[in-house]
């Protein structure tokens, strides 16, 4: 039995670091309604400055924690004005999409400083256990509970009886009203920012010094359990956010007592596709709210798509075509090959995320199903290799509509927290599945392309079939979009409210749209496996999801020639520059927000 | 038979928000072909009982029976389905689709070759059909242009010459314009106009009261959501009165209009005593 309280207090202690991410995010959407996805990367800039402080510095431990504190807030507010500020009048993605790219160039630039290896964090207190009944507790747990609580105590005093607390009160509750009555809102968003950096920031610190490592995939992973235990307690609610991470904590803590460590994320993801789907307003708020406000043309950017004439089209489509007949290297084929798979996962999302307006942030976890289906499906079945990724394409278009549909009631942002948790779930199972998918050691010895028997195996007929599959959806996409689904789609994406009240059910569109859309990103990570022979859980991974929307924003969103252009550009080009590999993400971060703020509808235009 | 001359009966209709009851113990009868205004001032709950109506938002007490059939709760695809259409206050076209593929979804409910009603698999003959477009499918998709072709054409000059461009373009006019359009592509059996005139200057207002007028000659069931009086007498068989959610008069027009009720719940609560003491001083 003492083990349990041993659990206990392991979920209490975790929950109370989750409580400090997550207080800043429900602070930063309770005023501007906006799910900050970068706080995941100021809790890694946090711990990454207290390792600076105490293994170079050497400071005292009060010191270095308001250090991080204030170095944190700093990053907050440089966030909050130059990335987010600049936004304020545009369409009600720009933010959430500038928060993304902006997590994306913040890991990155701590990765390029400090290298992905991980580091070693001491926690500069003595290594002594209480004995209390039956279970232990550390000076650092104690430490953990003491900084929580005290930040909750500041932060009920700041609201409660300061000035700016009760600017921020009022913003929260109603903006425009506020601002009528004089609030700068300005200067609460920047109050905000700024106090939820800092509680992120020492809690990347404090979770550094309690598993003693750093690394820099601490970054999403804190994002999401933030959001996890965010959405639990309602979204914008201070007090709920603390109890949500508590229960987050806890229910972690206990599946991980179960079933073991390697299902502690699942439990987490599981919870909060079930709180969205059953208590979307978290578990807090009353189940009926008002019917939500119109939102019509704000949430995709209003634009002219540029019509590219079909002449133009086909001449292109022919250049490419005959381009291995020409003396060029391996190397140019082999980039074009893998921007011919993206532009396959990029139609798709742009379909999804586009046309119908569902910002799929998960998008990546169709490519691992049709990947995994067809592999095994070639290995364990002997289907012929063209079946089995079709069998993949038609696998991903299942599974994948399956596995969303739940969410298909939710709206805006809460639509890519589900996408993403569902990605990582996708993960997650496949690394847990281990009769199935063989778990962490990946699927090898995946058979090479062929089709009708003949394996394809030259660079130049591995070119020509990705280059003809990708055609092909493209032309069945455009004429899905020139049909009646294609402006029911967008009616959907416009104002949902408005398309019920004209009979469009939006779970059969939906539906429709993910079935189309996961068949062609199934098809490509179909095609994907049998390239690269070997596949595991982490093939698939965010980044890939991160890159797709990167694309589709730069075509534009529901463009399906965008969807190729942004593919070839965002391959091709660092390619062609010949960019390190370490400094591409890098590159699509800055591409993702110069695009949210200087051309959110895309080089080709919105469809 | 008697309920076959009334299309849409409301029994005790209610929604609360809170502490605030927006719609409060609503009764109401509306008669085949007829035409029902319902006034108010601002926040009175026309909207929201309009949003009862068809399922945007679902009662905590009362019944909605359309045509005899209880539709309480009922969803707003559904009554689409049925013919119930509405517009909208804040004029919720679907901004960036064109003007013609807005008004061709209001004619959604009425796709047949495309979407065939076979249980299950139906959404997925659904996308094939979209895809493959056969003989029948292409048909039905001209035969609609070609109707709301003719719907356009009610508006005068006004919408034709701008079939192609994008609705976020239009002024605000034009785009309640097309969502009445939109409405009347349902081929509804009963309409719901919420605010048609609203921005709206005397000479356009003049000529959506034309219209409105020229749907009801013609047999449409309407319910009328206006603030402007003068459309509201000449069109309406019966006015409805709300204030803070409940029906405080209903009658002709000109009863209405004279009622003390209504005049102080027009001009304000205690605001004639204000300006008794305005001119006094």
């Amino acid at each position: 039995m003492s083990s349990w309280l041993d659990y206990t207090i392991n979920g209490l202690i975790v929950g109370n670091v989750y409580a400090l991410v997550a207080v800043g995010l429900a602070l930063i959407f309770g005023v501007s309604r906006l799910i900050n996805f970068a706080q995941g990367s100021i809790y890694l800039v946090g711990a990454y400055i207290g390792w600076v402080a105490v293994v170079q510095l050497h400071t005292p431990l009060p010191l270095t924690i308001i250090v991080v504190a204030v170095a944190a807030a700093l990053v907050g507010l440089v966030i909050e004005r130059f990335g987010l500020r600049p936004l304020q009048n545009s369409v009600r993605i720009a933010p959430l999409l500038a928060t993304i790219g902006i997590s994306f160039v913040l890991d990155q630039l701590v990765m390029l400083t400090f290298s992905p290896n991980p580091r070693a964090l001491p926690s500069q207190l003595p290594d002594v256990r209480f004995q209390i009944g039956g279970g232990t507790i550390g000076p650092l747990d104690l430490l953990i509970a003491g900084v929580g609580i005290t930040s909750a105590l500041l932060l009920f005093v700041f609201l409660r009886y300061s000035k700016l607390g009760w600017a921020v009160r009022a913003t929260a509750q109603d903006r425009d009203a506020a601002m009528q009555m004089g609030v700068d809102v300005n200067r609460v968003n920047q109050a905000v920012f700024g106090i939820a950096a800092a509680l992120g920031g020492v809690s990347g610190m404090l979770v550094g010094m309690y598993y003693n490592q750093i690394d820099t995939a601490m970054s999403l992973q804190a994002t999401l359990k933030g959001v996890v235990a965010e959405v639990v307690g309602g979204a914008g609610n201070v007090p709920g956010a603390v109890i949500g991470s508590l229960l987050l904590g806890l229910v972690e803590s206990y599946g991980v007592a179960v079933f073991g460590t390697s299902y502690r994320n699942l439990f987490a993801f599981l919870l909060l596709v079930v709180v969205l789907v059953l208590r979307p307003n978290g578990l807090f708020a009353s189940a009926r709210q008002a019917p939500p406000e119109p939102l019509t043309g704000t949430f995709i950017a209003p634009s002219r798509p540029v019509r590219i004439p079909r002449w133009a089209l086909l001449v292109a489509a022919a250049a490419f075509a005959i381009l291995p007949l020409f003396p060029v290297s391996f190397y140019v084929l082999q980039t074009l090959i893998n921007a011919w798979l993206l532009g396959m996962l990029a139609l798709s999302l742009t379909l999804v995320a586009g046309t119908i307006g569902q910002v799929s942030l998960g998008h990546a976890a169709l490519l691992a199903i049709g990947a995994y289906t067809s592999a095994l499906l070639s290995l364990g079945f002997a289907v012929p290799v063209g079946l089995s990724i079709i069998g993949g394409g038609l696998m991903s278009a299942a599974l994948g509509t399956a596995l969303i549909s739940p969410s298909f009631r939710l709206r805006g942002h809460y639509v890519s927290i589900a996408t993403l948790a569902i990605g990582e779930i996708v993960s997650l199972v496949i690394l847990n599945w281990e009769s199935v998918t063989r778990g962490p050691i990946g699927i090898s010895g995946i058979p090479p392309l062929s089709l009708f028997g003949y394996d394809l195996i030259s660079p130049n007929s591995i070119y020509w079939f990705s280059l003809v599959v990708m055609i092909v959806l493209a032309l069945l996409q455009a004429r899905l979009l020139g049909s009646h689904l294609g402006r029911s789609f967008r009616a959907i994406r416009d104002d949902d409210i408005a398309a019920r009240a004209y009979g469009l059910s939006l779970n059969r569109y939906k539906s429709l749209a993910f079935i189309f859309g996961g068949f062609a990103a199934g098809v490509s990570g179909g095609i994907a496996a049998h390239l690269y022979s070997y596949i595991n859980h982490e093939t698939f991974n965010t980044q890939q999801s991160i890159l797709a929307l990167t694309v589709v924003i730069l075509g534009g969103l529901g463009n399906v020639v965008g969807a190729i252009v942004g593919s070839v550009a965002l391959v091709g080009l660092p390619e062609l520059f010949r960019i390190a590999a370490e400094y591409r993400i890098l590159i699509y971060g800055i591409v993702l927000l110069l695009l949210v703020r200087f051309r959110p509808q895309g080089l080709l235009g919105t469809m | 038979m008697a309920e076959h001359t009334t299309m849409l009966s409301l029994r005790g209709l209610t929604r609360r928000f809170g502490g605030l009851t927006a719609v409060d113990a609503i009764d109401l009868d509306l008669a085949r072909g007829g035409l029902v205004s319902i006034i108010g001032p601002n926040g009175a709950g026309k909207t929201t009982l309009f949003n009862l109506v068809t399922g945007l938002d679902r009662p905590d007490a009362g019944v909605v029976r359309f045509e005899g059939q209880d539709i309480t709760g009922l969803s707003p695809e559904r009554l689409a389905a049925e013919g119930i259409a509405r517009t909208f206050q804040l004029g919720r076209v679907f901004g960036n689709l064109s003007v013609m593929d807005n008004v061709l979804i209001g004619a959604h409910t009425r796709l047949r070759a495309v979407k065939p009603a076979v249980p299950v698999i139906g959404p997925l003959l659904e996308l094939g059909l979209a895809l493959l477009r056969p003989a029948s499918v292409k048909a039905e998709e001209e035969r609609l242009r070609e109707e709301v072709k003719a719907i356009f054409a009610r508006f005068g000059e006004r919408l034709l010459p701008r079939i192609d461009q994008p609705a976020y373009s239009l002024s605000y006019a034009n785009r309640r314009r097309v969502e009445i359009a939109r409405a009347l592509a349902l081929k509804p059996r009963l309409l719901l106009l919420d605010e048609p005139t609203a921005g709206m200057n005397p000479t356009e207002t003049a000529e959506m009261q034309a219209l409105v007028a020229e749907l009801k000659a013609e047999g449409l069931t309407i319910l009328l959501i206006e603030h402007k009086l003068e459309m509201v007498m000449r069109l309406s068989d019966r006015v409805i009165v709300m204030d803070e959610g409940k029906k405080i008069a209903e009658g002709p027009g000109e009863q209405v209009r004279k009622d003390p009720k209504v005049i102080e719940a027009y001009l304000g609560h205690g605001l004639s005593g204000t300006a008794e003491q305005e001119s006094a001083a």
